[in-house]
């Protein structure tokens, strides 16, 4: 007895031409597990309802019943294609909390590998972008030198993606000549890789053809749909927190922040090439600039895996983790308060949003993340487009699902 | 302009609706009534040497067990920046328990949409005049809103749409994709 697969599908019929249409939440373009609700009149978008929370995990309700030094772990779960740049985000934050200083070492490595993870981002935004709108060879260029980083990753931490390497205060451990040396010789080259990628893309005329007037926001129309990142550099809107609101090293280099006024696909993606150019150059900076030093402050709450010759309390007495106890002990009491910090992740701009009642965990934790606010911008992109433009949309706003619904 | 100042100039502006200003790390947040939130922040985002035109975050708290004196049960907090003047404020707004509802602000940014939909969604307060109030994360026949202080971990009960998402999925086992023909032998 057979059956025919296609008797599964109802495509509901509206009256005349206008129909419905379920797109995911399994499909390769929507990048994850994005549903999209489309109501069409033949190929035209008359309404967008995209339907998030298939990945959600309920971070901020398990953040509450965590030690401070366990969220690192969340934070990792997040944006997963650049979690070093999350775990960097969550310690920047947790630090402003309890006012801990990171020695300089651990700044630039951290200002090193954040920057590597957007490179590693931005290549895997590149490949997949292009591979949906149907310039496919630029997929395995940049699949060849995500895979450099994604080695050297594991070679600092042992871990390709889930990294937990940057620690509240400093880092886990310290670079090593050989990563340093590898890490160079990739920056020297890498900007003729891009020339590579841009060859490839910038000569093809599908890609023009769907990107160049596409899905196009103004810069008030972005701000008030609160993109962030390449979507609204590429509107025109200097906006770049790692230059508003410093962090880390990202005051001792010097890089320029690209932005475009066109505010269509091609916009942004110009403007994410042109970051690509500056990690690199900001990474070069760093190597050259790397001062000796400890890369965990002395006043850290190296909470989970005290460091040698940091460790003063038994592995076993975790209730606050073993460097709050040392923090209880300097400052006799936790901070109580509340503290919005945010950084620059290659999506946009993450923020973690903190309420501390001194009892050693969290009482609230919030993550603003750049993926949810872009996904809501879909129907203010798309409605009045074509169906094949929803995909590029989807692509340039570079959205990813686990960031999304936490 | 200085957080500080800008909290001041806010108390002056709205005298009745600023019931607290507390600054910690620099970071200064204002407690006021909910009542004329949209004012405030249109006030806010408008003003000529203010102009606080990026509503960086929005969520929900639930102040059960929060030390602090004069706080509702509930309360929203908006996180502004300017990116014009690069200067930034807190503004958290008290809801009661018993009526959890504020006016929305999507009216001021689009984007609020969908922060107002999360923060209904996991925490219970409702948004006067929102276009699409519904869950977001959550399925929609959910029970409860998971980020109130009340609400467990680790629940005792599975979700009642559990059974039938796993009836569905041994229902389309039955396929087999690669050829679009009956598995022999499926159940």
């Amino acid at each position: 007895m057979t059956r025919p697969i296609s008797k599964t599908i109802e495509v509901p019929v509206a009256d005349g031409e206008q129909y419905s249409l379920k797109m995911g939440p399994q499909h390769p373009a929507t990048h994850g597990v994005l549903r999209v609700d489309l109501d069409l009149d033949g190929e035209t978008i008359l309404k967008c309802t995209p339907h998030v929370g298939y990945l959600h995990r309920g971070f901020d309700k398990i953040a509450e019943h965590r030690t401070y030094a366990q969220g690192v772990i969340l934070s990792d779960r997040l944006d997963y294609i650049a979690a070093m740049a999350n775990n960097v985000g969550y310690c920047v934050a947790v630090e402003k909390l309890f006012g801990i200083s990171v020695p300089l070492r651990a700044k630039y490595i951290r200002t090193i590998v954040c920057e590597m993870s957007r490179i590693a981002s931005h290549l895997l935004w590149l490949a997949t972008h292009a591979l949906d709108i149907g310039a496919m060879t630029v997929f395995l260029y940049c699949f060849r030198e995500r895979e450099v980083m994604l080695d050297l990753f594991e070679e600092l931490c042992g871990a390709r993606l889930t990294f937990s390497y940057p620690r509240i205060g400093g880092v886990r451990q310290d670079v090593t000549r050989h990563f340093i040396e590898v890490l160079q010789q990739f920056i020297i080259e890498f900007p003729k890789n891009i020339e590579e990628y841009e060859t490839l893309i910038d000569t093809n005329r599908i890609w023009l053809k769907r990107t160049l007037g596409i899905g196009v926001l103004s810069a008030e129309e972005a701000l008030s749909l609160g993109l962030t990142g390449a979507c609204l550099r590429g509107s025109g809107v200097d906006y770049d927190i790692r230059k508003h609101r410093p962090y880390d090293a990202y005051d001792l280099v010097d890089f320029e922040v690209p932005t475009a006024n066109e505010g269509d696909i091609y916009a942004r993606y110009r403007c994410r090439m042109e970051e690509m150019r500056q990690s690199a150059r900001i990474i070069q900076q760093c190597i050259d600039q790397l001062p000796p030093g400890p890369i965990v402050g002395d006043d850290a709450p190296d909470l989970v895996m005290p460091l040698h010759g940091n460790r003063k309390t038994e592995a076993g007495s975790t209730t606050y983790g073993n460097g709050l106890i040392k923090f209880l002990e300097e400052n006799g009491e936790f901070p109580i308060g509340d503290t919005y910090v945010s950084t620059e992740v290659p999506k946009g701009e993450l923020g973690f949003y903190f309420i501390s009642d001194g009892s050693g965990r969290p009482y609230r934790m919030h993550v603003r993340s750049p993926s949810f606010i872009h996904i809501g911008a879909l129907p203010a992109l798309t409605e009045g487009s074509m169906i094949a433009d929803l995909i590029a949309n989807i692509g340039t706003l570079d959205v990813v699902l686990g960031g999304c619904d936490r | 302009m200085e957080s500080m100042e800008i909290a001041g100039k806010l108390q002056e502006r709205f005298p009745d609706e600023v019931l607290d200003i507390c600054d910690f790390h620099g970071q200064v947040g204002v407690v006021v009534r909910r009542d004329m939130i949209v004012d405030i922040l249109r006030w806010l985002k408008e003003g000529a040497d203010l102009k606080m035109d990026h509503l960086m975050d929005l969520c929900g708290v639930d102040n059960k067990q929060r030390p602090g004196k004069g706080l509702l049960r509930l309360e929203v907090v908006y996180n502004l920046y300017s990116i014009e003047l690069r200067h930034s404020i807190r503004i958290r707004a008290q809801v009661p328990e018993n009526d959890a509802t504020i006016d929305t602000v999507t009216t001021l940014w689009t984007g609020a949409d969908w922060h107002e939909r999360e923060c209904w969604d996991l925490m219970g307060i409702s948004f006067n005049g929102h276009p699409d109030m519904r869950r977001i994360l959550l399925p929609d026949d959910w029970v409860g809103h998971p980020l109130r202080k009340e609400y467990p971990l680790k629940g005792s009960v599975e979700w009642s749409g559990l059974e039938k998402l796993k009836n569905k999925v041994v229902q389309l086992q039955e396929y087999d994709l690669s050829d679009g023909t009956l598995r022999t032998g499926a159940k």
